[in-house]
């Protein structure tokens, strides 16, 4: 079950992070402590036990399909890095 | 070509034509300023929770149902996370292993051969925002207004063997999605997209070959186009005795070529995990039969009434049925008593004719089903010719009158009174002896040009069969 420091670059990577040697280190052991600590649920015996993704046993809260107001586009932009012309300017990208 | 068979599964996906995101209450109008349409639910502030859109559920249950896919009683949203500037929260609500629908199936026809093209799955997810390349600072723009939009992907079964199987396929889901009113469909629009994969085998082998991946085929031809391309390559690569590289390629239209996007080295790995943040979705049996009955006629269905009932041709009833517009116009044309015949070749031709040169749709010109309905009645009833009939389309599609009106405005009735055509008829024999002489020495097309001057003498309004009847008891023939 543990996590190798492979593992940490690559999802560093998947991440767009880049990590020196040493936080790779660092969160190579950090991600396996925490592993660890969900260990824990292990020892509960769920043999019966339907698996769920949710914990909450509520389901199919939905909503009509009526238009809200959205926000004002300073504010949609307020927090972009960099903008032009009403559009959020990011690093480039090629695809 | 003979040496390989093709094998081609086209992931497509749809955009839902719901008033508002799948998981918050924006507005979904196409077009629209950018980032004018986005709140922080879209934006992926953290902290904000997401609400299932309810029609956005129906209408990928109605598609699911329409592709003829068993519909989940149980269903689920999970993330797919990837990196990547057009997806604000840096994962993609999507659904994993409990879809909306399962195993279905769509018939396509190519050169008259039925094939049935199985569907493995119909999901539910939301869309991602539109990304544009800045040439001058080498940076990247992102309008959010799309991000949240919802889609359903379609993922065939790799049972397509040709370029044209896929087409077909393509346009009828297209066909299908328009009839039951869940998207636009426009390609152009970006309502309706589609990604391909394609592989080569030797004839007879049950091993799949390696598979490339062409993403973004923008229209229904560079579908067909970038798939030939591709089988081509894959081809000349397998018989160098080399081998297909996995790869996910991006057709360039205007260099009629596919370029590499990324290797599988570089493929994504998405760490799908359930949404914590929704809950399950349970599909009832009074939630499904709901939906089922508000599916209308779908086009096959269509198309096997017009050929059983109308003994209409299958190729016109393709033709008219390939758009629910199409047909609609075409049942409207023919309520009140109008030969189904008549208008089916007048849709086919002279108005598909008429579209295609102006490149207008059906709903976007001056003439109604019901104006063409009433010219074929008066076709019909004998007051104009196929001749005038023509010059009268033309001028409801000019100036959206009446058939009725412009008949009567231009005087465009059709003369069938004889003892008035006889009168022409015999100045048209006066005045060209020649032909005349060549009628009665057996020149059967004589008789053609003699009721050509007739039509000529009476600007196209006579009755031509009358004409041709009185042109030979004229001559004794």
């Amino acid at each position: 079950m543990a996590i190798s420091k492979e593992q940490v670059y690559h999802v560093a990577q998947l991440s767009r992070l880049k990590l020196t040697e040493e936080e790779a280190e660092q969160y190579t052991k950090v991600l396996n402590d925490v592993l660890k600590f969900a260990e824990k649920l292990n020892e509960l015996d769920t043999e019966n036990v339907e698996p769920t993704s949710h914990v909450l046993s509520i389901t199919n809260v939905l909503r009509e399909d009526v238009v809200q107001p959205s926000i004002p586009r300073e504010k949609a932009l307020s927090n972009a890095p960099d903008q032009e012309d009403g559009l959020f300017r990011v690093p480039a990208v090629f695809e | 070509m003979s040496k390989y068979e093709t094998v081609i599964g086209l992931e497509v996906h749809v955009e839902l034509a719901t008033n508002t995101k799948i998981f918050c209450g924006c507005s979904t109008e196409f077009g629209a300023p950018p980032n004018t349409h986005t709140c922080p639910i879209c934006l992926g502030h953290p902290g904000v929770l997401p609400v299932l859109n309810r029609q956005a559920v129906n209408y990928a249950i109605k598609a699911a149902m329409a592709l003829n896919c068993q519909i989940a009683d149980e269903s689920k949203f999970d993330r797919k996370n990837y990196f990547y500037p057009d997806l604000p929260k840096a994962y993609q609500i999507s659904q994993f292993d409990k879809p909306i629908g399962e195993h279905g199936w769509i018939e396509i026809e190519v050169d008259g051969e039925k094939k049935r093209i199985g569907i493995t799955r119909v999901h539910l997810e939301e869309d991602a925002g539109k990304l544009t390349h800045d040439e001058y600072d080498d940076t990247s723009l992102v309008d959010f207004n799309r991000v949240g939009v919802p889609l359903i992907e379609i993922v065939s079964e790799p049972d397509l063997r040709s370029p044209q199987e896929a087409k077909a396929y393509l346009e009828k889901l297209r066909t299908i999605m328009q009839y039951i009113g869940v998207s636009d469909v426009k390609m152009e629009e970006g309502s309706l997209r589609c990604d391909a994969n394609i592989s080569l085998r030797p004839v007879g082998a049950t091993r799949f070959g390696v598979k490339t991946e062409l993403k973004n085929l923008n229209s229904f031809r560079n579908v067909e186009r970038a798939l030939e391309f591709e089988q081509q390559r894959h081809a000349e690569v397998l018989d160098r005795g080399e081998e297909i590289e996995q790869q996910t390629l991006r057709w360039l239209e205007n260099e009629n070529r596919t370029k590499l996007m990324r290797s599988k080295e570089e493929a994504h790995d998405y760490r799908y995990f359930p949404d914590p943040d929704l809950v399950k979705v349970y599909i009832d049996e009074a939630w499904k039969e709901e939906i089922r009955s508000s599916i209308p006629e779908l086009p096959d269905e269509r198309k096997a009434r017009y050929i059983a009932e109308y003994g209409l041709s299958n190729y016109d009833a393709s033709i008219l049925t390939a758009s629910k517009k199409t047909a609609d116009f075409f049942e409207q044309t023919t309520s009140k008593n109008v030969d189904p015949k008549l208008a089916a070749n007048w849709i086919t031709s002279e108005l598909m004719g008429y579209l295609n040169s102006e490149g207008l749709e059906i709903d976007q010109i001056k003439m109604t089903p019901d104006h063409l309905g009433e010219m074929i009645s008066l076709i019909q009833k004998g007051t104009i010719s196929t001749k005038l009939a023509k010059k009268v389309f033309k001028e409801v599609l000019d100036t959206g009158k009446g058939p009725q009106q412009i008949v009567e405005e231009k005087g465009w009735v059709q003369i069938s009174d004889e003892g008035q055509l006889k009168e022409e008829v015999i100045k048209v024999l006066a005045n060209n002896p020649k032909s005349v002489e060549d009628v009665k020495n057996g020149k059967n097309r004589a008789i053609g040009f003699l009721v050509g001057q007739v039509m000529k003498a009476t600007k196209g309004k006579a009755n031509p069969q009358l004409v041709n009847k009185l042109i030979r008891e004229q001559i004794n023939l």
